[in-house]
């Protein structure tokens, strides 16, 4: 391929943003409903539409086609609801009835007509971007692009206008319904809404790729975002990433392989989109699988350091001042030889959390709690005694028994609920066992 | 001990469960995404009672079956059946879900559901016999259904539903059963028959663990009650435990505590 | 058709053991399958053409008569698929797994697409793994997505579908653009192209047919378990996952082995559809397997038929569309849960209401103006709000059975075999109202209208329940109603 070209890649890209954008912008909806696949279905089921319209009308002109289509998606809504409610068939099943049997009614259709017009099953599937610059002779706007651009201009108007009442009805119809909003029409209104957008995005995007934009930047921003206004913002983003990394990976990308082709344009627009997935399945910032790896590691190594501060702080306590300190092999002995243990040993060493002393000569170091560590240990010990007292207290348990339920609640006590407790139990000065709650501040 | 055990020694081998004892639950804690929904169970069930597991909404009662049968996952803790864990003993543990746990819209015969309960005893591929399904005809004669062994199970009543379930497990011919509300939402006559067959399964020494909710009947149903909120209040015989304190404190609101630590365990330990 | 043989028959359905059912229906699929091996080792002539064109008559006998080697081979190889989608879809249906079949079938197509990259030739074993690998990781894919939070299950299939399948295409594009003629085979996956079909191919079917219908035989009751009650299933020992994992991998061949055939947009129809017809007809989950092998192999037959009789109709397409109009008529039709069934009973029902109140009227209106009084048309109306349409076909019908007598001047009454009738409606109504003010809580300006929609269905095992319930043996029970005496 030779290099960019604004006149054909130009026409390209918009072509391609405007129509993933007026899909994501409804496609969050749909994802939010959990009606990811009614766009599936109607984008299917539009091919009979299309079909009918061009068989009685024998023209290709727009409008009849657009009828027939959105008729078409329109009746593909009501007749899965029809199979659902009526068939007693349940709601997925009901919609892969409906939409498999009208794609199938409208590939014999088109067969019939495909003797008199170059209207390509082929085409639905996979669009046509690539023919849109040709259209584009003497400075003329291609129609398509028109076509694109009032579509996206109509779901923009809907949205807005309509923010208030989708967002109820989406996050809770019955709420809707006792306010006053009909969430029957606005359901409609939706689908009226998926059938015009999938229509209009036939030539450039194709049926199949229409559920990439649907559904897949939706779900993208929902990973990265908390927010139904952030969302739709992410997920237009997302949209136009995909659509201008579609077209340019197209064109280009085979020959940076070294192979003198291109592809095609839509298709890839869904790859990009998936890879943008799959870039926030791993990455994002609360949900991805990176982050809560990271997260998971980190607690791990926070507790075993707590574990370690609250072994060395019993050491000293059961021990008068200035007794032996504690080895490196009896640590290692009590909280086990692992990597992790040395790894947890040299960070509170580092935070200078715990000093290190030469030791007798066969059991190597010992360890010392500082100033710092000290506070530490005693808050974790103060947690852990609490709590203690707090089981003893209100759980039928035998006062062995509370020992393990502190181990693991010990690490996640904050100061609010550590006085809480002390509330609860009256200020308690020992723990179940007898021995000593230190105070929550030393100093204090 | 105690103060000395460290981390690692704390996750010791599993406690010595009696294998005299028909349940026997070890410091069992539950939790869903991190958020402990039961805190530090304890309990040895006694061989041949009918225990109620009474407690308000949100108490964890089927969370505690559910456990106790390894459908949800245990954070800490371990429950054993005759001093062996549930997997070894899965023949002698039934089970009686939730009436709204399954769809009844779902092509079956009240005898197919029932010839269900001898499934766990077949190999592999093998078909239930003929003999399977005679014992199916006769726990549906034990709960009073056997009038209905043909029909689909979509239209039966509620009650008639719950007595389904019942035969399946008594076609399990288990030694210790775990009902989840068998009272919820029947009619009278399938009370009396579900009160019924559990004292005849007492009186034939096997165990049954019943989550209830109807306060009023409890004294009259159960020799043994487990209150539980979250944790267990009291257990024991009924008539010990079953008193207006405990209730007092199983009822008398939350432990909000609990809830505020089992917050903060959930945000910091899983995001 | 009487009664008692159709129960007979019935019964012996059922005595007959599970065992003996699964041998049938294996055997049914042996014999599908031996006539297809038999018949397709015989070759003939192509059938190849693309324009529409009606058939002559000798087309259209040898066509019907599968005399034709290549139609023969079309017919029942995709016949056989029909089988096995049908029975492997009754359970991926009553499992809730529909639509992973066609997250499942779109995802086949990158693996298809990136064997025929690297080997450059369409060798169908190899394309067949390629679907099958990349068909796995799109099913996994799913389930692993599922876990994710946020995303939930239907939006992860519509991911896994587009994506795989817009990665599919891409390849297609470097395909059509690096080769030349030999990619044209490529596109009939995505549409199906079952003229295609060879002997060796209808052969694959059939083993694949074979081995599906073998395993839900043999794992019938483990597929059953599951699919009703999945905890259960685990609390009683059943390795969910394994079971699950043996039902997917069963779709995994039928979709895979169908999808040239088919093409795979459209095989998710042969999985579901036939399932969702045979629900209508039957409440026993062996007949509704049989049914829906039977169900999908119809419509294989039938549209494969079709579409090589009249030349230019797409074979997958003309399956799924008779799969349809079997599911069509199913829902219509079926007897029991039927929506025609469904409309008629709920039709009888109103009519036997509005019958029961007009004759509880009449005894409501003898209860205060005497026995054998006669009521006006006009006094009708001012009891109950019915239409008048209603009452004047409601009274004609009661006229007609000989529960009223219309006198001279057009009124009305009940005549002694019309007075049992209406004592006995009336009695269930108080009964019911009775029961609901004393045991239910209800208020009695309330009751009536509760009372009004239950006692048409009262049985005469509940009427006994509720004459002990209320210890009323009086035979008609005074209205709980302060009524004003009538003018």
């Amino acid at each position: 391929m030779t290099g960019w070209n604004w006149h054909l890649d130009g026409w390209i890209v918009l072509a391609g943003v405007l129509s993933a954008c007026s899909c994501a912008l409804l496609g969050n909806y749909l994802v939010l409903r959990r009606m990811s696949l009614m766009g599936d279905a109607i984008s299917h089921a539009v091919l009979p539409g299309l079909a009918i319209a061009f068989l009685v009308t024998h023209s290709r002109s727009a409008v009849p086609m657009f009828a027939g289509a959105v008729i078409a998606g329109v009746v593909t809504a009501v007749l899965s609801q029809a199979v659902n409610r009526h068939g007693k068939v349940e709601h997925g099943a009901a919609m892969g009835v409906v939409f498999s049997v009208l794609f199938a009614l409208g590939l014999i259709l088109i067969r019939q007509a495909a003797d008199h017009v170059d209207l390509d099953p082929g085409c639905v599937l996979y669009g046509n971007i690539a023919q849109i610059p040709l259209e584009a002779i003497g400075g003329r706007v291609p129609p398509q692009v028109v076509n694109l651009a009032v579509v996206l201009v109509v779901d923009v108007l809907f949205v807005v206008l309509f923010y208030k009442e989708l967002k109820i009805s989406t996050f809770d119809p019955e709420l809707a319904t006792t306010l006053g909003y009909n969430a029957d029409t606005l359901h409609y209104a939706l689908m009226v809404l998926v059938s015009v957008t999938t229509v209009a995005n036939f030539e450039s995007v194709g049926s199949i790729l229409v559920i990439a934009m649907l559904i897949v930047p939706a779900v993208t921003a929902h990973l990265l975002t908390d927010r139904l206004s952030a969302m739709i913002g992410v997920s237009l983003m997302a949209a136009c990433l995909s659509a201008i990394g579609g077209h340019v990976f197209a064109a280009f990308g085979p020959g940076w392989l070294g192979m003198k082709a291109a592809t095609n344009t839509s298709a890839m627009m869904a790859v990009v989109a998936g890879l943008l997935l799959c870039a926030a399945v791993l990455l994002a910032p609360r949900h991805g699988l990176v982050s809560r790896l990271l997260h998971r590691r980190q607690m791990r190594m926070t507790i075993l350091r707590e574990d370690i501060l609250g072994l060395l702080h019993r050491w000293q306590e059961m021990r008068a001042e200035g007794g032996r300190a504690m080895t490196h092999r009896e640590v290692l002995a009590a909280v086990g030889d692992t990597r992790s243990v040395r790894q947890a040993i040299r960070s509170l060493l580092r935070k200078q959390f715990v000093e290190k002393a030469s030791g007798p000569p066969d059991a190597g170091h010992t360890y010392r709690l500082s100033g710092d560590g000290q506070a530490r240990a005693a808050r974790l010990i103060r947690s852990h005694r609490l709590w203690e007292s707090y089981i003893d207290r209100h759980f039928n348990l035998p006062p062995d028994h509370v020992h393990m339920s502190a181990e693991r609640v010990e690490h996640f006590l904050t100061p609010e609920l550590r006085h809480e407790i002390e509330a609860d139990l009256t200020s308690p000065r020992t723990d179940p066992h007898g021995r000593e709650i230190p105070p929550e501040s030393i100093g204090g | 001990m105690h103060d000395q055990t460290s981390p690692s020694s704390v996750q010791r081998a599993s406690p010595d469960h009696d294998p005299a004892c028909p349940v026997s639950i070890h410091d069992l804690t539950v939790a869903y995404h991190r958020r402990p929904v039961l805190w530090d169970i304890d309990y040895a069930g006694p061989e041949g009672q009918l225990i109620g597991i009474v407690g308000p909404n949100g108490a964890g009662k089927s969370t505690l079956i559910k456990a106790c049968l390894n459908l949800v996952p245990i954070a800490s803790g371990s429950v054993s059946f005759y001093g062996k864990p549930y997997r070894q003993q899965r023949r002698l543990v039934g089970y009686v879900p939730q009436r709204e746990s399954v769809d009844w819209d779902f092509p079956a015969s009240v005898l197919d559901v029932v010839t269900m309960g001898r499934y766990g005893r077949l190999p592999w591929c093998l078909p239930p016999t003929r003999e399977d399904r005679r014992v199916a005809l006769h726990c549906l004669e034990q709960v009073g259904m056997a009038d209905y062994a043909r029909r689909q199970i979509s239209r039966l009543s509620g009650g008639q539903q719950q007595r389904v379930f019942l035969a399946r497990a008594l076609a399990q011919d288990a030694r210790i059963y775990f009902m989840d509300e068998p009272f919820a939402g029947v009619d009278a006559a399938t009370e009396t028959a579900i009160v019924g067959i559990l004292r005849e399964l007492r009186a034939r020494g096997r165990t049954v663990l019943i989550v209830h909710h109807d306060l009023q009947t409890v004294a009259e149903y159960f020799n043994h009650v487990i209150l539980l909120n979250m944790r267990i209040i009291a257990a024991g015989p009924t008539a010990q435990v079953f008193t207006q304190e405990n209730l007092q404190k199983t009822y008398g609101g939350r432990l909000t505590l609990l809830d505020k630590a089992a917050q903060a365990m959930a945000l910091n330990g899983n995001r | 058709m009487c009664p008692a043989f159709r129960q007979r028959e019935r019964d012996e359905w059922h005595l007959m053991s599970p065992r003996a059912r699964a041998l049938a229906a294996i055997g049914m699929a042996g014999v599908l399958w031996c006539g297809a091996t038999v018949v397709a080792s015989e070759p003939g002539r192509s059938i190849t053409d693309t324009s529409i064109r009606w058939p002559t008559w000798p087309e259209l006998a040898r066509a019907l008569a599968l005399r034709d080697y290549n139609t023969r081979v079309v017919v029942l190889g995709t016949a056989l698929l029909g089988v096995a989608a049908g029975v492997v879809g009754t359970f991926a249906y009553l499992r809730r797994r529909a639509l992973m079949g066609d997250a499942l079938s779109h995802a086949t197509l990158p693996g298809i697409a990136i064997v025929f990259l690297l080997t450059g030739a369409k060798s169908m074993p190899l394309l067949l793994m390629g679907a099958t690998i990349s068909g796995v990781l799109g099913v996994l894919a799913v389930l692993g997505m599922r876990r994710m939070p946020r995303i939930k299950e239907d939006a992860a299939i519509g991911i896994v579908l587009s994506v795989f399948f817009g990665f599919g295409m891409v390849l297609f594009g470097l395909i059509q653009q690096m080769q030349t003629g030999n990619e044209a085979g490529l596109a009939g996956f995505i549409y199906g192209k079952a003229a295609a079909m060879v002997a060796g191919d209808a052969r694959l079917i059939g083993v694949v047919a074979a081995v599906v219908v073998a395993a839900c035989a043999a794992l019938f009751k483990e597929f059953r378990v599951i699919c009703f009650d999945q905890e259960y299933a685990s609390s009683q020992g059943f390795r969910v996952p394994l079971i699950d994992l043996i039902m997917m991998g069963l779709v995994v061949m039928t979709t895979v082995v169908g999808l040239q055939a088919v093409g795979l947009i459209l095989i998710v129809a042969l999985l579901i559809i036939p399932a969702a017809a045979a629900r209508f007809w039957t409440d026993d989950l062996l007949v509704m397997v049989a049914l829906s092998g039977l169900f999908g192999g119809m419509s294989s037959l039938i549209g494969a038929t079709l579409s090589a009789i009249v030349s230019g109709l797409p074979t997958g397409a003309m399956i799924v569309l008779c799969a349809g109009v079997f599911f069509f008529f199913s829902m219509l039709i079926a007897p029991r849960r039927g929506v025609i069934a469904s409309a008629a009973r709920h039709w009888l029902l109103r009519r036997r209401v509005a019958y029961q109140h007009l004759l509880r009227a009449l005894a409501e209106y003898e209860e205060t103006h005497g026995e054998g009084a006669a009521i006006g048309r006009k006094d009708l109306f001012s009891v109950r709000s019915w239409s008048a349409a209603q009452v004047r076909r409601t009274l004609a019908r009661a006229v007609r059975s000989g529960d009223l007598a219309v006198l001279a001047d057009g009124s009305v009454r009940l005549t002694q075999r019309g007075r049992v009738e209406a004592l006995r409606i009336l009695r269930n109504h108080r009964l019911w109202e009775l029961y609901l003010i004393r045991h239910a809580d209800v208020a009695p300006s309330h009751v009536d209208r509760d009372a009004d929609e239950v006692e048409h269905v009262l049985s005469e095992a509940i009427v006994r329940d509720l004459e002990r319930a209320l210890d009323e043996v009086a035979r008609v029970p005074p209205s709980p109603h302060v009524r004003e005496p009538a003018p």
